[in-house]
């Protein structure tokens, strides 16, 4: 049954609700117009950049460049399409988080596989298959 | 993560007091507005993060096969169409400004505006359905299929055409004609809430079409002037529409005796990877265990995010009808903005996906 | 929430203490009042039904493999049907029983109450995953009964992706999928309802130690589960795709496989256990009617293991083809989780030191936990350590390791988190002297079925196999006895719970002496689960609780 008796105390005096209307929206935060157009001109001005980049042939650098511009992108995107920058601390902390364990997972897996690559044995699958079928039979 | 309502009747009176303050918008259990939208957003935040993990296993076996066999990446992206994959790209970064500026008109009861926010968005969802469908059919039609269906020839003349597109857009179709007479009810006995989502609705329907298109013309004019990557694939063998596991054990043709050619790669290419165990590794790039493990990635990591965006349109359209009903204001934004949040995340997946399959030169 | 400090104040009298008349059980009636409730209580015990039934059909194909293997050879399951019995009962117990089992069950039915919120924060989330499990329970009964699965509950490639069963590896990884939808979304419901919904009052430190275990178990369903998510997709994608990623006929990685598999998995097994050891918490300092030994240590502990626990999956792999330098670091890392792990068994032993303890049904099934997962840990050291894991792998040793953990852990502790709650669920008090029987029969049962396991595996004898050397006849014997006693034990324990529900006594409001809040409320609770806003304290502080003879149970004076 609820802390109703407890509401007024602890949500006005720390939020300040102002009423439901005028320039003050609670917790709401409308992003302005202008920050909008400008963050979207920005992702296609980058999109634009990796297309272009795509172009030279960089060598091992091409895809850590890619990779930087996609994640400048992905940063715009959280940070004010999703409007991580005015959220809550621990929302930003639970998203960080999981990137955390993508490279945790990532990390050790790769490391993993290149670790034992040099044991590893390729198959040709048309060697195996020659002259008929191009793949192996998968089922006995 | 929206309103909760108990549903349950209340037979205790003496335990109903909690509702008189209480708006319909607000679950019971919340004590306030404030904490109802922590709450969800909270809850998004975390879904977020089980997706990004669940992506994060296409990721991991990208970058071990990438690692293992850059040369295979090389080869396999050339096929994909570059113009599309950038097409699709403004398109979805399109997506999440029209879906960002819906939040706002939430917040400030701009109801008008959200739907049109809301449709823009929806429609743009199925620009790029439409986009991928055409993309999808294009490479089905060459043999360029996951794994062990992989069944793609290097050089020479095309096969006839198997109508795989045409099979694709059936059930568009249907839900575009669908919204179509959903549209003209609304015009002639519905009122304005209906106007609000059937306009919504057909315009998406409509956008596929115009996806599908948009990417044959720019694919037709990629094939007729076939010039930076230089393959030309022929036909694979003519039995593969099934996907039908049985079906496929047994459906691994003979290429008419004749050998593999040999793939035009670049020069310069990175071969010091390959073992000893693959003598002419050129050679043996156009295989299922090399080029066709490339096409399972890729159509994983696409489908999986293909479902995402049409499990988007999903939860798009249920908020159009909620907006048409003039649901949203500065309190109760909430299912506005975790859509908003989930639509954000599949355009992210996608700002990853563009350069790390299409742009590998 | 803000935090308000309040002092403890008594709101609850001795004359309030009579059987509600109104409850959450009868609140509504009818079938569709509870198959579509939205009530965390009900939903909880939809669960506990649902798990122990699950727990029941695992046991049962248990039972079939101790029997098979009572003669070193022809068992009366021919050696296909084994190898379905024995997958069936690993994967029923590991998906549809352990994972749900504390959290779905208890968790749901306590993480609110404890937390002095009406609901969860999602409630009908909340009854999507538990429909969710539903579902996921039918696909595996369907793999059971079309064709039967036989990949072993990891479906480890190149295998899954080639044996004849393919039927039924898609339904049971369709069904894991669902599964770990289902845990998803109760993890996520109770992570958003324990940092939102906490009422004034209830600080973090205030919240009881079961809600941390709960809330470190919600961390890692969230984090890993995803993974297994992908993992059984991408299976699914082999057997009907073909797509290769993991088959080594089109150059796929196996090994990679098994890192997806146990990045899940690994930390599955904490998923498991630590809300078993928040149970546990919560059942030694009540029954020892003293506060918690080290309260903050075990509340970090907790976050410690779901965090460690992401760090050492690879110590399932050491013998699978991993490289030489990333098993070194698996099994150095492996040793950390050693350390949250001891600090937990210290301070519950803290705790019972000068402790006025009560010997019932809840604790003895506490102490029986201390002494089977302490075995259960210990033995799991030769196993982190990369020499003797060479030897140990896949025998009988890690059979018995992991029973002695999961089961000897896990299972106890959801049994005595069962006796515990019982009065509060139902409220019916249960015949103690008889689940007190219950308890030695169970520990009996168990120590007998899996010590001559570790002495089996110690001399070589290979996990999984349907025949066996003659010489390890008599340890399997010894074993086959240990699981029909243990067998005996279990439904001893069901028969106690279920005549409680028939000719139990009315429960009181605390009948063991419990400081956290779910004892403030009546047995059972009403649908709201707070007649008035409860006033929050320190957990197990225990000088204001006191016996009353008048209502057979304990009150708080002021």
């Amino acid at each position: 049954m609820g802390h109703a008796a407890n509401d007024a105390g602890h949500t006005n005096s720390e939020h300040g609700h102002a009423g439901h209307h005028g320039d003050h929206h609670g917790f709401s935060h409308p992003m302005p117009i202008w920050m909008l157009l400008s963050v979207f001109f920005a992702l296609l001005v980058l999109t634009g950049l990796t297309v272009f980049q795509a172009q030279f042939d960089l060598g091992n650098a091409e895809i850590w460049l890619s990779l930087t511009i996609a994640t400048v992108k992905a940063g715009l995107v959280i940070l004010f399409f999703m409007h991580l920058l005015w959220d809550k601390p621990l929302n930003a902390i639970v998203i960080l988080s999981s990137l955390i364990f993508v490279a945790l997972f990532l990390g050790f897996t790769l490391m993993d596989a290149e670790g034992y690559r040099e044991r590893l044995i390729y198959k040709s699958t048309v060697k195996a298959s020659q002259p008929g079928a191009v793949g192996t039979e998968i089922d006995e | 993560m929206t309103a909760i309502q108990d549903t349950a009747p209340h037979t205790d009176p003496a335990h109903d007091d909690h509702h008189h303050d209480h708006p319909s918008w607000l679950a019971h259990h919340f004590d306030d507005a404030e904490q109802q939208y922590d709450s969800g957003k909270l809850g998004m935040w975390l879904f977020l993060v089980t997706e990004v993990l669940f992506f994060s296993g296409m990721f991991c076996a990208y970058a071990l096969y990438r690692n293992r066999n850059p040369e295979v990446f090389e080869f396999c992206s050339s096929f994909l169409n570059e113009k599309l994959g950038a097409i699709n790209t403004g398109v979805l970064l399109f997506s999440s400004l029209t879906m960002a500026w819906a939040v706002r008109a939430s917040q400030l009861r701009q109801h008008k505006l959200l739907v049109g926010m809301l449709a823009a968005t929806l429609a743009c969802a199925a620009i790029f359905l439409g986009v991928k469908a055409v993309e999808y059919s294009h490479k089905w039609e060459l043999g360029l299929l996951p794994g062990k269906f992989y069944v793609a020839q290097l050089g020479g003349h095309h096969g006839e055409p198997k109508g795989y597109l045409q099979t694709i857009c059936v059930i568009p179709m249907v839900l575009t004609v669908l919204s179509a007479l959903y549209y003209v009810y609304a015009w002639v006995v519905g009122g304005n809430f209906h106007k609000q989502v059937a306009g919504p609705l057909l315009v998406a329907g409509l956008s596929f079409f115009g996806g599908v298109f948009l990417g044959q013309t720019l694919e037709a004019e990629e094939s007729s002037h076939e010039g930076h990557a230089g393959h030309q694939l022929v036909q694979g063998h003519v039995d593969h529409e099934s996907h039908d596991h049985a079906a496929a054990e047994h459906a691994e043709h003979p290429a008419d005796g004749a050998a593999i050619p040999v793939a035009t790669m670049s020069a310069g290419e990175d071969v010091k990877v390959m073992k000893e165990e693959l003598s002419t590794p050129n050679a043996d790039v156009n295989q299922k265990g090399m080029a066709g493990l490339f096409f399972s990635i890729y159509y994983c990591m696409t489908g999986v995010h293909a479902i995402h965006i049409l499990g988007g349109m999903a939860v798009i359209t249920w908020l159009i009808v909620k907006a048409a009903r003039e649901e949203f204001h500065e309190q109760y934004f909430g299912p506005v903005d975790n859509v908003g949040l989930y639509w954000h995340l599949v355009d992210f997946i996608w700002i990853y996906l563009f350069p790390l399959l299409y742009l590998i030169t | 929430m803000s935090v308000v400090d309040r002092p403890i104040v008594s709101t609850e009298t001795a004359g309030a203490d009579t059987y509600p008349e109104h409850h959450f059980l009868n609140h509504t009636k009818g079938f569709l009042s509870w198959a579509l409730t939205l009530d965390h209580k009900r939903i909880g015990l939809m669960y506990l039904v649902g798990v122990m039934a699950s727990f029941a059909l695992g046991g049962l194909f248990a039972l079939m493999i101790r029997i098979h293997l009572w003669n070193f050879q022809d068992g009366w399951l021919d050696n296909k049907t084994y190898n379905q019995v024995f997958t069936l009962h690993g994967a029923i117990m590991v998906f549809l029983f352990i994972i749900p089992s504390i959290p779905a069950a208890l968790g749901n039915f306590f993480l609110p109450i404890m937390l002095g919120t009406k609901d969860v924060a999602f409630p009908r989330l909340n009854l999507g995953s538990f429909y969710l499990w539903v579902i996921g329970l039918i696909l595996f009964l369907t793999a059971l009964s079309v064709t039967g699965l036989d990949t072993g509950w990891t479906f480890y490639t190149p295998y899954s992706i080639e044996t004849q069963k393919g039927g039924a590896v898609l339904a049971a990884t369709f069904g894991v999928f669902i599964l770990g939808f289902s845990s998803i979304f109760t993890g996520l419901n109770f992570i958003v309802t324990i940092n939102t919904m906490r009422p004034p009052g209830m600080t973090w430190f205030r919240m009881p130690l079961f809600l941390w275990a709960t809330y470190a178990t919600a961390i890692i369903q969230v984090l890993a589960t995803p993974v297994l998510g992908i993992t059984v997709l991408l299976l699914s994608a082999e057997r009907l795709l073909g797509i290769g990623i993991f088959d080594p006929k089109l150059n796929g990685d196996p090994v990679t496989f098994q890192h997806f598999f146990w990045f899940y998995s690994h930390p599955a097994v904490y998923i498991m256990i630590l809300p078993a050891m928040g149970v546990i918490s919560e059942l030694m300092s009540v029954h020892c009617h003293k506060g918690i030994f080290g309260y903050r240590m075990i509340a970090y502990s907790s976050i410690a293991i779901a965090l460690f626990g992401f760090l050492v999956w690879g110590h399932h792999m050491f013998t699978s083809g991993m490289a030489d330098v990333t098993t070194v670091v698996f099994s150095a890392l492996t040793f950390t989780v050693s350390i949250p792990s001891a600090i937990k068994v210290f301070n519950w032993l803290g705790t019972m030191y000068q402790g006025t303890v009560s010997l019932n049904t809840p604790m003895l099934y506490a102490l029986a936990f201390i002494f089977l997962f302490t075995i259960g840990g210990l033995t799991g050291l030769p196993l982190g350590a990369l020499s003797t894991d060479m030897h140990f792998h896949d025998t009988y040793f890690v059979v018995a390791h992991f029973h002695y953990v999961m089961m000897g852990g896990t299972l106890v502790a959801f049994l005595g988190g069962v006796f515990h709650w019982w009065p509060k669920m139902t409220g019916r008090m249960f015949n103690d002297k008889l689940g007190m029987v219950s308890a030695i029969i169970v520990f009996i049962g168990f120590n007998l079925t899996f010590l001559p396991q570790f002495v089996l595996g110690t001399r070589g004898m290979p996990r999984r196999y349907a025949t066996y050397l003659e010489e390890f006849q008599d340890l399997h014997r010894l074993s086959t006895i240990g699981s029909l006693i243990l067998g005996f034990g279990l439904v001893t324990a069901l028969f106690v719970l279920v005549t409680s529900l028939f000719s139990g006594k009315k429960a009181p409001r605390n009948p063991w002496g419990g400081a956290t809040l779910e004892w403030m409320c009546s047995s059972p609770p009403p649908h709201d689960n707070f007649a008035s806003a409860p006033t929050v304290g320190d957990p197990y502080d225990f000088s204001k609780i006191e016996y009353d003879g008048r209502v057979g149970g304990y009150v708080r004076k002021s």
